[in-house]
C-alpha cells in the first residue's frame, strides 16, 4: 500500500470527528496489529483493521472513506476483546461508516435487494444489515 | 418461578422453533417465560456512535415495558436482542444524562426508565438459577453417543462487559451440553463471527465464513451443531444450500438451537422441538441415536 502523507491532513477536522462520534482516542493505538491478528475478516478487507487506524492518525480520510473494510466489519467485537491499549476498533469503524451515511448516501439502498431475498432471509438480518448500510 | 421474556422478531418466524421448544423446556425446569406486552424490535445491532442516541429508543422501552409487568429481569434467547439490550441497559446505567434525554424522548410513557432492569440470557437462568446439576437429573433421554459443537459467535460473548461467559474461552454451552448427555466436540472456530447480516448482500462472505466453521467442527467430529442466535442459525443451517454449491465435497450437518436438544432431552413432545423447521433435516440423525420416537 502506497499513501503520501502530508502534515496538513493530520490537522484535519477529520481526526476530530472520528473521535467525537466514536468515543475512542486514536492516538491511544501502537500499531501493534493483534486487531488484524484476530480479524476473521481481514482477507475480504482492502485496508486492514490496524492501517485503517493508521490512516485515521493520519488524517488520510478519503482513504478511509472509500475502503471496502470500513463495510466489511460487521461489528464481531474480537478486536475490541483484545486491543492491549482498549482501544475500540468496532466504535472507530461505525463511526467511519456513519460519517458516509450521513451524507444521506446509502452503501445499500433498501430498494436495490432483489425480492427472493427479502423473502428468505430472515428479518433480524434485514433490520440489522440496513441499520449498517442504509442512510 | 416467573420472569419476563422479550422473544424479539424472529423467534415469532423463522427461529419459531428455538420460541417453542424454551417455553415448553423452561416450564418443564419450573419457570414460566412470560411474554412481554406489546414488545418492540430491539433495534437488532447496538448502536455504536456516541451521539446516536435515537437507536437507543428501542431497547429502552423494551425495558419501560418490563418495569410496567412489576418484574426487575427480563430474559432473551436471541443472541442479538441480549446483547442490544443488555448494553443499551448498560450505557443509561452509566450515563445519567443519556438516561434523562432517552426518558424525555420517551414523554409520553408512563413509567420512566431508572436503569433498574436486569437483561438476562436464558442459559444464564440455567447455569445460575436451575443449574446445570438438576437439568442432569431431570434429563429423560441423555443424548448420549450425540456428537454436537458448540458455537457461540459473537453477541453472547463480545465485548467482555457484556458477554455472560469468558470471551476467549467459554464453557457454558459445552457445560449445558454435558448436563444432557451429550459428548461435546471441541474445535477452533466456536467463537468466530458467522459474517452476520452480510447474508443479505454478500452471501459468498457468509459462504466462506459458515463453511470453515462447519467443516472444522465436522473434521474434529461433530454430528451437529448447537446455537443460539437465529441470524447464527440461518447463516450456518440455511445457508449449506450455498455451501454444497460452492464446495461440492461439502456434506452438511444439522444446527440445533441449544432448547431444541433440552426439550428433545427432557422427554417433551417432539412437536415442540420443531424440527421440521431446521434446514438440514435432522431427524434422520436424531432416529439413528435412538432419540426420537421413543416417547
Amino acid at each position: 500500500m502506497r499513501t503520501e502523507i502530508s502534515i496538513k491532513n493530520t490537522k484535519s477536522k477529520f481526526l476530530g470527528k472520528v473521535e467525537e462520534l466514536s468515543g475512542e482516542s486514536i492516538y491511544a493505538c501502537y500499531q501493534c496489529g493483534k486487531c488484524s491478528a484476530g480479524c476473521p475478516s481481514i482477507s475480504e478487507m482492502d485496508i486492514s483493521p490496524s492501517e485503517i487506524i493508521r490512516l485515521v492518525q493520519l488524517g488520510e480520510e478519503k482513504e478511509v472513506l472509500n475502503s471496502k473494510t470500513i463495510w466489511i466489519c460487521a461489528s464481531c467485537f474480537t478486536c475490541v476483546t483484545r486491543c492491549p491499549k482498549g482501544v475500540d476498533l468496532a466504535k472507530i469503524m461505525e463511526s467511519l461508516r456513519q460519517i458516509n451515511l450521513r451524507k444521506n448516501v446509502d452503501y445499500v439502498s433498501p430498494l436495490s435487494i432483489p425480492k427472493e431475498i427479502l423473502s428468505q432471509v430472515p428479518q433480524i438480518a434485514l433490520v440489522s444489515s440496513l441499520r449498517k448500510f442504509s442512510a | 418461578m416467573k420472569i419476563s421474556y422479550f422473544p424479539g422478531c424472529t423467534l415469532k418466524t423463522m427461529a419459531k422453533d428455538f420460541e417453542d421448544s424454551a417455553l415448553a423446556s423452561a416450564s418443564c425446569l419450573g419457570i414460566e417465560l412470560v411474554e412481554l406486552p406489546r414488545w418492540n424490535c430491539c433495534g437488532t445491532v447496538y448502536s455504536l456512535t456516541s451521539d446516536d442516541l435515537i437507536h437507543q429508543v428501542a431497547p429502552i422501552r423494551n425495558l419501560i415495558r418490563v418495569k410496567e409487568q412489576e418484574d426487575n429481569r427480563v430474559v432473551t434467547l436471541c443472541s442479538m436482542c441480549y446483547h442490544t439490550l443488555k448494553r443499551a441497559n448498560k450505557l443509561v446505567r452509566e450515563d445519567r444524562e443519556k438516561l434523562d434525554k432517552l426518558n424525555n424522548l420517551m414523554y409520553r410513557e408512563d413509567v420512566k426508565y431508572d436503569g433498574e432492569i436486569e437483561v438476562l440470557h436464558l442459559l444464564e437462568i440455567l447455569k445460575n438459577e436451575v443449574s446445570f446439576n438438576q437439568i442432569a437429573k431431570k434429563v429423560k433421554i441423555p443424548l448420549k453417543e450425540l456428537k454436537v459443537a458448540p458455537y457461540y459467535g459473537c453477541l453472547l460473548l463480545r465485548p467482555p462487559e457484556i458477554g455472560l461467559d469468558d470471551a476467549e474461552n467459554p464453557t457454558i454451552l459445552k457445560d449445558f451440553l454435558e448436563s444432557i448427555g451429550a459428548e461435546v466436540i471441541d474445535y477452533p472456530y466456536q467463537t468466530e463471527c458467522c459474517a452476520s447480516y452480510h447474508t443479505v448482500v454478500n452471501v459468498d462472505l457468509v459462504v466462506e465464513r459458515a463453511h470453515d466453521i462447519l467443516s472444522s467442527a465436522i473434521n474434529q467430529g461433530a454430528e451437529a451443531i448447537v446455537l443460539s442466535c437465529p441470524l447464527c442459525g440461518f447463516n450456518l443451517d440455511n445457508r449449506q444450500k450455498e455451501i454444497k454449491e460452492k464446495f461440492s465435497d461439502f456434506k452438511g450437518i444439522p444446527v440445533f438451537y441449544f432448547t431444541q436438544l433440552l426439550a428433545l432431552s427432557l422427554g417433551l413432545d417432539e412437536k415442540v422441538c420443531g424440527f421440521e423447521l431446521n434446514f438440514v433435516d435432522p431427524r434422520h440423525l436424531l432416529k439413528s441415536k435412538h432419540l426420537t420416537g421413543r416417547v
